[in-house]
């Protein structure tokens, strides 16, 4: 805008609010040749906040318009120049003189010859003449006073620079290098002891950070648990560095337990009539299916059938409500070497025991190779522990956060036991159940087991498994 | 990539987590039908209504006590304080009860509030409506404090405030609002409290700075590599309470000449901790002084142009104070 600066009084826009950095030219009221009024309407100005009209801030001939409507000229921009009558048609043309200082960089020679920093060497400069051995006598300086600066001292060591005529004797110079040196390599001011810190650019070199001193800008530091392998503390012990794996478990088990009030229940369950139903049908399963007939296909189905008596077990404590989840998907809690890892059977209540089977095969064949996909591990909504499968006989788990529930089932173990004041040989299991107090009681957990109980005790020489 | 304007920014984010959190509310003075004295809360209360667009009595200890209070309960309030100018009855909210929650209640509360405050000098606003009181709070350990200088940082920057656990205060220079247009995500993004960013890359001086004076120093950097040859490093901090020490350090030892510059008065500003943190760290590194560049240490911006223009800073000062820096 400010192109041509025509003789006369530039009229600037207004700063017409708290906050606006310009304006938008509404439409024009006068046009160049107009006579015009001091105060007497120029344009309309258009902002954000508000809609204004340009008074002219003197009298005089419109000369020229800078600013055609539309356009959006910033606080203080001209828009246009009012000749006032009588002043001086005279071409004011004051050339910014432009102060071309292009004198930087050009070299202390070329400058004004002041040489009065010459031997004035800041902190950077000094430390890249020690560690580099430098004679800065023999590196120019285009600084204030002729003063060596870093970018000076670094060019030449990147050999940019060239080099100044050597005002002191150049055995003086390099009276550090080592007597065995060849001449050519003595000459230099750069000692070649190290290549590798050279080849690397300068420019990029890392920082030293020193980390002495707490300061206030900084973070408080966390201890930084660094574990080196195969220490010997001189007790036998060693370490294990924590896993990202192990890293969620503790985590999670913790979050459950200090967030779950957890209780605990156990019942124990005549499984006899199952284990005889599973001998009969196992070695056909096999040869149909080409998987195992587990006994936790039987137990999940009981598990499934029970929650469709007291759903309440499929449920999740929401702070001011509890939800209680429509689809069973049991988490199945499947252990491997170094960790613990839960697949769930998705709407296991459309299962029949045949599609139980599969589904545990599956998925506890993929958890122990790793090889679940994320959806496979979400969504549970109850979770079964088949601890009986490594021979325990009772067990306490830990609710899988957030779930209401945890479910295990321990060895099947043939008991003497008294029926009707006999004593009878009966395969037992025990059944244990932690549960989140907050939404589950003893009652409803009691009567939840019965009748998983009774599930399980039903199961018969007819139970179909399809 | 939307092209937005730096007030456009702030709305977004307010709004956005308002979409997003239920728990996210606005209060202070105007903020409501009024849409802000400066139009940084337009349209919120027509979206979400009174009870999560507040309008307050004119006391700004009582905005700040009661988003403290409603922070520590569970809500996340932003409050506004109209300008920057007027924080000050709300100091002691601030800093004697937002910033200790955590440490004097060993971890148990903790105070997700954040302080809007415009801040900076548009011209002709005078006293209370141009100051900048940001060292203020600078030493004030609990604090977070961001200042952001372009529209994708101020968007960035207000998210990751209001989704903070510790009180932020949140700088917005208000010339920045209208005169600020970038490029901003469209989707969801934040810009995190803490770092700084490098918003020019170059190999004879280093600028750092934050806010309207970022500009200034990008445009005087521009000029000077144009007409002088002359190649300046710029540091936008971002955030000044906690430093980007890391950042810092790195700049400065780019080019061993370091010029800070910012819109507070000179002394006790940030800029004398930048600089402390350099003279600490960095000796070795250093090329030149350390300079400054700030207005100078009367109370307030004057009134009057000649005075205003005295006290301001503006891109021909900068320039000139970086050419004289580039020569030494």
């Amino acid at each position: 805008m400010r192109v041509t600066k025509a003789a006369g009084t530039e009229v600037t826009v207004p700063h017409l609010a708290e906050s606006l950095v310009s304006a938008t030219i509404g439409k024009w009221m006068k046009k160049p040749g107009d006579y015009v009024e001091q105060y007497e309407v120029l344009c309309e100005l258009i902002t954000e906040k508000v809609n204004a009209e340009m008074p002219s801030p003197v009298e005089g001939v419109l000369k020229e318009i800078l600013a055609e409507e539309g356009e959006t000229v910033e606080v203080g921009g001209v828009i246009c120049i009012i000749e006032e009558p009588g002043s001086a048609t005279e071409a004011t043309g004051q050339a910014v003189q432009h102060e071309a200082s292009s004198a930087y960089r050009r070299g202390f020679e070329a400058a004004d010859g002041d040489s009065s920093m010459r031997h004035r060497y800041s902190p950077a400069v000094q430390h890249l003449a020690n560690e580099y051995r430098l004679d800065l006598t023999q590196i120019a300086g285009t600084g204030m006073g002729g003063r060596i600066t870093r970018k000076d001292v670094r060019e030449f060591i990147e050999g940019r620079q060239q080099r100044r005529p050597p005002a002191v004797d150049p055995q003086q110079a390099d009276h550090q290098a080592s007597p065995g040196r060849e001449p050519a390599d003595r000459q230099s001011p750069v000692r070649r002891e190290e290549p590798q810190r050279r080849k690397e650019p300068l420019t990029t070199e890392k920082v030293p950070v020193r980390s002495t001193g707490l300061h206030l800008s900084e973070t408080p530091r966390m201890p930084l648990i660094e574990v080196e392998p195969m220490q010997d503390t001189g007790r036998g012990e060693y370490f294990i560095d924590v896993t990202p794996i192990r890293n969620t478990i503790a985590t999670r088990m913790r979050q459950s337990v200090t967030e779950i009030p957890h209780a605990w229940m156990m019942i124990e369950v005549d499984v006899t009539n199952l284990v005889l139903l599973r001998n009969k049908l196992k070695d056909e399963f096999r040869k149909q299916e080409g998987i195992n007939l587990t006994y936790l296909a039987f137990m999940l189905k009981a598990v499934v059938n029970a929650i469709k008596d007291y759903p309440i077990l499929n449920s999740v404590w929401a702070v001011d409500k509890i939800i209680v989840k429509k689809d069973i998907n049991i988490s199945l809690a499947v252990g491997t070497e170094d960790s613990v890892i839960t697949p769930v059977i998705k709407k296991a209540d459309r299962m029949n025991i045949a599609g139980l089977a599969r589904e545990v095969d599956e998925l506890s064949r993929r958890a122990r190779t790793g090889k679940l996909k994320l959806d496979e591990v979400l969504g549970g909504t109850i979770t079964v522990n088949n601890t009986g499968s490594f021979g325990s006989i009772l067990s306490y788990p830990i609710i899988n956060y957030p779930q209401a529930a945890n479910l295990s089932f321990e060895s099947i173990v043939k008991r003497p036991v008294v029926i009707n004041d006999m004593i009878a040989v009966r395969s037992m299991v025990n059944i244990c159940l932690s549960l989140d107090h907050r939404i589950l009681d003893g009652l409803i957990c009691g009567r939840f087991l019965q009748r998983l109980k009774e599930n399980l005790e039903a199961f018969g020489p007819d139970t179909q498994l399809y | 990539m939307a092209v937005i304007k730096y007030i456009e920014a702030i709305v977004s984010a307010m709004r956005e987590e308002m979409r997003r959190d239920d728990n996210v509310f606005v209060l202070g003075e105007d903020v409501g039908v009024r849409g802000g004295v400066l139009n940084t809360t337009k349209g919120l209360y027509q979206e979400f209504g009174e009870m999560r667009v507040m309008d307050t009595p004119l006391a700004e200890s009582g905005i700040v006590g009661v988003a403290v209070g409603a922070a520590m309960y569970g809500l996340r309030p932003i409050a506004e304080m109209q300008f920057a100018d007027f924080v000050f009855p709300a100091t002691n909210q601030i800093i004697s009860e937002a910033a200790r929650v955590r440490y004097r209640s060993n971890n148990d509360w903790q105070c997700p509030l954040v302080v809007r405050l415009p801040y900076g000098a548009t011209g002709g606003g005078a006293l209370y409506h141009s100051q900048c009181p940001e060292s203020v709070f600078v030493g004030t350990p609990g604090l977070k404090i961001v200042a952001p200088s372009t529209p994708y940082d101020a968007k960035g920057l207000l998210k990751a405030a209001i989704r903070d656990n510790d009180p932020v205060l949140y700088f917005e220079h208000k010339k920045c609002y209208l005169s600020q247009t970038g490029e901003v995500p469209d989707g969801d993004y934040i810009v995190p409290i803490g770092k700084a960013d490098v918003k020019r890359e170059g190999t004879d001086i280093t600028v750092i700075t934050y806010g309207l004076t970022v500009h200034y120093a990008l445009q005087a950097a521009e000029e000077l590599h144009k007409e002088e040859g002359i190649s300046a490093h710029i540091l936008d901090l971002r955030t000044l309470q906690p430093l980007d020490k890391g950042a810092i350090l790195e700049s400065a030892a780019r080019t061993g000449k370091i010029l800070i510059v910012h819109e507070d008065n000179k002394t006790g500003g940030v800029g004398g901790e930048v600089a402390a943190i350099i003279a600490e760290e960095l000796l070795f590194e250093l090329d030149a002084p350390i300079m400054r560049l700030c207005p100078p240490d009367v109370p307030a911006v004057g009134m009057n142009p000649p005075m205003e223009k005295f006290f301001l800073l503006n891109k021909d000062k900068i320039k000139d104070e970086m050419r004289k820096l580039a020569l030494y």
